[in-house]
């Protein structure tokens, strides 16, 4: 899968309640936690996603709180997948069950807000579009490959039991 | 090979022969915890897979804490969903309002989480039963709603890192102090992804509600776990909570630490998280004219009956500074009894305080204490990002129970010897 779109640029240690507040929690609806994504650090973000948009970040991303609202709220306010140096242990598990795309990469400072990046998901290859430059990162390891391509955790579950009724 | 607590707990709970840091794994989970919050978008992702039962009712438990009393409409809605799968799949570990409580305080007084067990919870806190020595970690909506179907969980086995604390203990100074100092010292990822183990002279000494408090907050450094070895003090407590055999597990000498930290931590003075990171931490002496709007006492890091114990003692015949809103929540319906029986509950609200029925309610700025533009608060919690307890532009200062009420007498963060 190759994803292409513009970055949205966030520092380190971006929190859960960065990303979606607990005040909108009494949703769990993508659509409706997507237009307040990142609403207390960045209250134009929301609004500025294109669909297929692309978030950087520094280190730790998604610190803080389980909340699946969270990845939840990025997939729905637009954005297709997710740069950091480094995830929280949380946000990483959720990323994965719910199919939001994410990659480390150990530099992100070559990449500014704005720039036109091309993220190929099998290779783990980044391509700066604006400035040219390419990143090699590393695919996910095989177990958390195949939850991602049967669709998310409910899905490779469902998958491997077929045929056992519950 | 030598193993550490946390690799024993996940091997026991594997069918496998060995582990190591890094390998997928797939456990058999004990128990899976959901809350008011999390536990419907997993209950919504059990329907949407078709699926109509669930794998034990046993091991599952749901606490609607968080915007419980339910704050509107929707939250109501929410805590609906709750009562009804429990009802529908026959969860007896449902608990209403009334016997709910505060989930990271609930579960280890009702003896649903034993030293041995491997439990995941859809909150982040849930590593607060590492110090009963349970492999115990926060996990997502989805993650839970997996444990339904199968009483399974995947993870990648953490490397461990380990924290010995000696020396002595200074008066005001407690188990708060010991993990703000340690986060403050290794920051918001000094252990992200790995399991944090607290051991020493100091940990051995230490109450099991300061243990609890140190568990709890290993996730604000980035831990998977935070598991501290159950010793006499974890044993009687497990055994007056619950009738159930279990079993205990130790690290093996030899085994492999990635790292290991060693604090002495005689000279150490209460300790303050200023805003807006728990890694951003100061004694509490260098803090001077930092004025409050609000104090809050409760949550699952120190809502506990010895944290209410210890704010009695210094609000005792005193009264909160006027203007300052002084928040006290017991963390559950039992130390919220008790809180009355030994005459805390008179002493705060003769103070000038709201003493409130169990909830998370402020410490995620959910209900019950949400702070406005500009306002300042101080509070036992977990959490000081921007806007965790309302407005964006407000600030949280998180200290020890001891720090915030005599702050809330003083009306600006201050030592409690100050008061003298």
């Amino acid at each position: 899968m190759v994803i292409k779109g513009t970055v949205h640029k966030f520092g380190d240690d971006i929190n859960t309640d960065d990303i979606i507040a607990a005040k909108y929690l009494v949703s769990t609806e993508a659509k409706e936690l997507g237009s307040h994504c990142m609403e207390t650090i960045a209250p134009e973000f929301a609004r500025k996603v294109k669909p297929g948009d692309i978030i950087v970040a520094g280190k730790n991303f998604g610190c803080g709180s389980s909340r699946e609202h969270a990845p939840l709220a990025i997939k729905g306010c637009g954005i297709a997948a997710v740069i950091a140096t480094s995830f929280a242990g949380i946000f990483f598990r959720n990323a994965i069950n719910i199919g939001l795309p994410f990659v480390e990469l150990s530099d992100t400072g070559k990449i500014s807000d704005g720039d036109l990046l091309e993220i190929d998901l099998a290779s783990g290859i980044i391509k700066n579009l604006t400035t040219q430059a390419t990143f090699k990162t590393q695919a996910f390891p095989q177990f958390l490959q195949s939850i991602v391509e049967d669709g998310g955790l409910m899905n490779y579950v469902k998958e491997r039991r077929k045929g056992i009724n519950v | 090979m030598p193993y550490t607590i946390a690799e024993k707990i996940l091997l026991a709970h594997t069918d496998k022969k060995e582990i190591r840091p890094g390998d997928f794994i797939e456990v058999n989970v004990d128990l899976g915890l959901g809350n008011d919050i999390t536990a419907p978008l997993a209950i919504s992702e059990f329907k949407k897979a078709g699926l109509t039962k669930v794998f034990d009712p046993k091991k599952i438990v749901l606490v609607p804490d968080h915007f419980a009393p339910a704050k509107d409409l929707r939250s109501a809605n929410n805590c609906r969903i709750l009562a009804d799968f429990a009802k529908e799949q026959k969860i007896k570990n449902y608990f209403e309002i009334g016997c709910m409580g505060i989930e990271h305080a609930l579960l280890p007084e009702l003896g649903l989480v034993l030293p041995g067990d491997l439990v995941i919870g859809a909150d982040s806190h849930t590593c607060t039963y590492g110090a009963l020595g349970a492999y115990a970690t926060g996990v997502g909506s989805t993650d839970l709603a997996r444990s339904f179907v199968d009483g399974k969980c995947w993870f990648k086995v953490p490397p461990s890192v380990k924290f010995i604390y000696e020396g002595k203990l200074n008066k005001w100074v407690g188990g708060k102090d010991l993990i703000l100092f340690t986060i403050g010292s290794i920051g918001v990822d000094g252990a992200l992804y790995k399991v944090m183990e607290f051991c020493g002279p100091v940990i051995e000494k230490l109450s099991m509600d300061g243990r609890f408090t140190m568990s709890n907050m290993a996730i604000e450094a980035g831990g998977r776990a935070g598991l501290i070895e159950p010793d006499e003090t974890a044993i009687k407590y497990a055994r007056a909570a619950s009738k159930r055999k279990f079993k205990i597990y130790k690290s093996d000498k030899g085994a492999h630490y990635e790292k290991v930290y060693t604090f002495d931590i005689s000279k150490m003075e209460p300790q303050v998280a200023c805003p807006h990171l728990p890694s951003n931490v100061k004694g509490v002496s260098e803090l001077k004219n930092i004025e409050l709007d609000q104090v809050v006492i409760g949550s699952c890091t120190n809502g506990r009956i010895s944290d209410l114990r210890i704010a009695a003692k210094i609000l005792k015949g005193k009264k909160i500074k006027p203007g300052l809103k002084l928040i006290v929540i017991p963390a559950t319906q039992k130390i919220y009894l008790e809180a009355v029986k030994e005459g805390l509950a008179g002493i705060f609200v003769k103070a000038g305080a709201v003493f409130s029925t169990p909830t998370c309610g402020p410490c995620l700025g959910g209900h019950v204490g949400i702070l406005t533009s500009g306002e300042r608060c101080l509070a036992t919690t977990n959490r000081n990002f921007i806007g965790r307890m309302g407005h964006p532009q407000s600030e949280v200062y998180l200290s020890n129970p001891a720090v915030a009420a005599a702050s809330a007498i003083k009306g600006n963060i201050c030592h409690p010897e100050s008061l003298k």
